[in-house]
């Protein structure tokens, strides 16, 4: 190792924040394309059934945006996979055995499905015909959900390991694969974080409808998005809270300091309150202006007032994760999922009145929480992460014993570069897709396919052609 | 059954598909400075558009499967090559959404030409500096890296760099004569002929370097009369140069490309058996590095299956696009 100016502390506190700064830019873009991906097979096989051109706009429109968001997921996740060993090499020596063959699996059976029929979806449609290119669009949408089964398998391995061993060079080592694969806490992350993705993108969705319909409530394209987008939050978002609500109970009992610090309970004790709000201080062990509901944690969590619910006192003090990182990000994930379920009803009852088109401050709400989703998903990884620490794996591997031996001038620089890379990058990205959301649905240009084929092999372009 | 060994295999396969397949569409973009016209451009961004994505992702396979069945050579590769793995990232990023922005704009359409061309060869060339900072040798002390992390730059690797560049730049220029018509056809010839030149210079520069500076390698190749069966590859490689440059003057379509690939297999041939059985050379063998047996096992199940259907679906992609691209013009309504 080099002489370095900087001590290891700081090149670990340098690696884990290019890793969570990275990862949390990554999320942003499946968060959306697997719920867009599915969005737009629904909207292809409607077309194909029911010959309606409104759903033919809205594919062709979403489509667009699919490409640029998907573009970014892409370049974005290549960078996590090599980060691994980049950053995380001792991690990647021992847990190797383990989370290798499952990522490689998700390389296997999701990376390639996705990427090899996103060219004919982008692409072909003038080559392979209709049943063939909803075929490409379900492949791709079925890839996006494959592939977060075995990255979801992964992370959960790591907060709930089971099915290994450890061998002499101090590998861990699996002893069944079905249960590292199926570990306790992945069906809870899995259905809720597909659901996450399909509540951001209906979110996304119904917010770039309803700015439409605040333009012009009879842009027949917008009514219709908005339409999808409210009925998926009435019914997705409910279901939402009671996913999360068992994942919490889940968390509970194989993570229970991680849940300890997300409901800020110091002390072990009865009647737990419910906190509200406050500021968990981990001096003195206390939440300081609380607001707080006596005797609900204890009802929440154990189904009983009189039960004890754990506090972190339980746990040796250098095993708490940083508990006001992890209460507030709790917090906003859980408020924006009760916002979400807000609006759902909300919608409901405007349609119910038939007025779901004319509400404008419906339409205003839904506009105010078309990002809520990005939010709420980058808020509960921060729980699930941060609430792990000081853990990389649960109770196994501490982050401080698993990073890579690289100086912090190293990392340092490797993180600057990042962030002015990803800024400039991702945000032209964001530019030019909230200038196609800003886009006229009812004005979409429709190819005309049939015209393309004489013209055969020429029209590479068509997925280009009106920008 | 030696799985290590079949994974070595599998894993030189995955590579060497990566090279194959990336590597055109990095030179395409690289190739862009001989092409001005924003026509021209647009046509050779589309000959890449709709496979780029799954070209790709063999590097995902490479960086993934090295992860799982050899976790070792991994984390001591990864560290050691840490400025160069990061450029080149960083590098992907930039190409890659090139490909979906430089439509999007027509004033900041410059900037993601730019972007494809620099960010294409940054890739290029950090793959290449990788690749000889492995050839040069990595420091290694209980299980880990034990270098400095400049160590990976050198006069060889940044020579190593600009070989990997001029040889993509070859197969992006023979890419193009496959895939293209008229103008943009007939001025890659020239450059395919000079890269191939290029390229053969510099495979005969470090064969020869390597040798001289590693006692290990030389001890292979000119370990006669045992080492004599290995002598074949010079001896392709001048086979398939002169094969190459004469399909190029015979001004055909289809077969530079392939002749291309068969310089590079030869290249990949020899850098193999140089370091066999070595991942990290001199210091970590396959069968050290390798991960324990049954999730060697456990991968290998899937491999050996599911590669044949990727690569049966990659094969339909290509043949879904297969054919010259042109320009659609008229088709604009
Ligand atoms: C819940 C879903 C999810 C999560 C938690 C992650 N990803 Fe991801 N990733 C996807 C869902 C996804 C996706 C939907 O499959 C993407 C997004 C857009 C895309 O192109 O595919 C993708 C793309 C993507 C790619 C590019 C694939 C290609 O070449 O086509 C890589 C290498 C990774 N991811 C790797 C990672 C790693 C190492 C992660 C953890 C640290 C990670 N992803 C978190
Ligand atoms: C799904 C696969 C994932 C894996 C395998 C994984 C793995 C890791 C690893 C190895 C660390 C380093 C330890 C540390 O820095 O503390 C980490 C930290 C972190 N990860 Fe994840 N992660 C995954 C997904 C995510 C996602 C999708 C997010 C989304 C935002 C996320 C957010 C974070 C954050 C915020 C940290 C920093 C925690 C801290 O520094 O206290 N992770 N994760
Ligand atoms: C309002 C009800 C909700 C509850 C009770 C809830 C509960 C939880 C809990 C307990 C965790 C941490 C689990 C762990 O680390 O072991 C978590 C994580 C997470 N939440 Fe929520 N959540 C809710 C709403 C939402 C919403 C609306 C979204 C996004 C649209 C969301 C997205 C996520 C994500 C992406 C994670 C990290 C991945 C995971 O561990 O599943 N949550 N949630």
């Amino acid at each position: 190792m080099v002489e370095s100016l900087f001590s290891d502390a700081d090149a670990l506190f340098l690696a884990r924040f290019q890793f969570a700064f990275t990862v949390a830019f990554h999320i942003i873009f499946p968060a959306f394309t697997i719920g867009i991906a599915s969005y737009l097979a629904v909207l292809e096989g409607l077309y194909l059934k029911t010959r309606n051109p409104v759903y033919q706009k809205l594919f062709r429109y979403w489509l667009k945006i699919f490409a640029v968001a998907f573009g970014m997921g892409v370049v974005s996740g290549i960078v996590m996979s090599y980060q691994f060993g980049t950053n995380w090499s001792v991690f990647s020596d021992k847990a190797g055995p383990v989370i290798g063959p499952l990522m490689g699996y998700e390389v296997l059976t999701a990376f390639f499905l996705e990427a090899g029929f996103l060219g004919v979806m982008l692409f072909g449609m003038n080559r392979v015909g209709e049943r063939l290119h909803f075929f490409a669009t379900l492949m791709v949408a079925v890839g996006t959900a494959i592939s977060a089964f075995w990255i979801l398998s992964v992370n959960s391995w790591m907060q709930t390991p089971a099915g290994f061993a450890m061998n002499e060079a101090g590998q861990y080592i699996v002893t069944d694969w079905m249960e590292a694969i199926f570990n306790p806490s992945f069906p809870y992350r899995l259905a809720h974080m597909l659901l996450a993705a399909y509540l951001t993108t209906a979110f996304v969705v119904g917010g770039v409808g309803a700015w439409h319909l605040l333009r012009n409530s009879k842009n027949a394209v917008a009514r219709k998005m908005f339409s999808m987008a409210m009925w998926m939050a009435l019914l997705v978002a409910p279901l939402q809270v009671f996913v999360g609500d068992l994942h919490g109970l889940n968390t509970q009992e194989h993570q229970p300091a991680k849940v300890a610090a997300m409901e800020g309970h110091f002390t072990s004790e009865t009647q737990a309150p419910l906190y509200l709000f406050g500021m968990p201080n981990m001096e003195t062990g206390e939440v300081d202006y609380a607001i707080k509901v006596p005797g609900l944690a204890s009802i929440i969590l154990k189904h009983d007032v009189n039960a004890e619910v754990t506090g972190l006192d339980a746990f040796p003090r250098d095993e708490w994760p940083p508990v006001p990182v992890v209460f507030w990000a709790f917090r906003i994930m859980v408020g924006l999922g009760v916002f979400m379920v807000i609006i759902g009803i909300w919608a409901g009852i405007q349609r119910a009145r038939g007025k779901i088109y004319q509400s404008a401050w419906l339409h205003r709400a839904s506009v105010l929480m078309g990002p809520s989703g990005f939010v709420a998903v980058i808020a509960g990884w921060i729980v699930t992460e941060v609430g792990r620490q000081p853990w990389v794996i649960q109770g196994l591997l501490r982050t401080s014993e698993a990073a890579s031996p690289i100086a912090a001038e190293g990392v340092g620089t490797s993180l600057l570069a990042f962030i002015v890379v990803y800024f400039f990058v991702f945000g032209a990205g964001t530019f030019y897709i909230l200038r196609k959301m800003a886009a006229n649905p009812e004005q979409v240009h429709i190819p005309d396919y049939a015209k393309a084929q004489p013209v055969g092999l020429a029209a590479e372009r068509l997925m280009h052609e009106e920008d | 059954m030696d799985y290590a060994l079949i994974w070595a295999l599998l894993i030189s396969v995955g590579v060497f598909t990566y090279v194959a397949l990336d590597g055109f569409d990095l030179g395409v973009a690289m190739l862009f400075p001989w092409f001005k016209n924003e026509q021209e451009r647009d046509i050779m961004m589309n000959t890449v558009a709709p496979v780029w994505d799954g070209n790709e992702t063999w590097l995902v396979l490479g960086g993934g499967g090295l992860l799982a069945v050899f976790p070792l050579a991994y984390s001591v590769l990864m560290p050691a090559l840490y400025m160069p793995v990061i450029a080149m990232l960083l590098g992907l990023i930039f190409r890659g959404v090139a490909f979906e922005f430089r439509f999007k704009t027509k004033r900041g359409k410059a900037i993601w030409d730019w972007s494809f061309i620099i960010g294409s060869f940054v890739a290029a060339m950090s793959q290449g500096i990788m690749l000889g900072a492995m050839l040069q040798g990595i420091k290694v002390a209980d299980r880990a890296y034990a270098g400095g992390w400049f160590d990976w730059l050198t006069w060889f690797t940044v020579f190593c760099g600009f070989a990997v560049v001029i040889g993509y730049m070859l197969l992006g220029a023979t890419w193009l004569v496959m895939k293209t018509e008229g103008s943009i056809q007939q001025r890659s010839y020239p450059i395919a002929y000079r890269a191939a030149i290029g390229l053969f210079a510099c495979i005969v520069f470090v064969s020869l370097f390597l040798p001289w500076q590693n006692e290990y390698i030389a001890e292979r190749w000119f370990n006669l009369p045992g080492s004599i069966g290995l002598w074949v590859l010079p001896l392709l490689l001048v086979v398939l140069t002169i094969g190459l440059l004469n399909a190029l003057n015979q001004k055909r379509e289809g077969s530079p490309y392939l002749w291309s690939l068969g310089l590079f297999l030869i290249a990949y041939a020899g850098f193999t058996v140089s370091i066999f059985p070595y991942l990290v050379p001199r210091e970590i063998t396959i069968w050290e590095a390798a991960a324990p047996e049954n999730s060697l096992i456990f991968l290998l199940v899937g491999a050996v299956v599911l590669l044949p259907i990727i690569f049966a679906y990659t094969g339909y992609t290509y043949w879904v696009f297969r054919g010259k691209v042109r320009a659609d013009s008229g088709y604009h309504d």
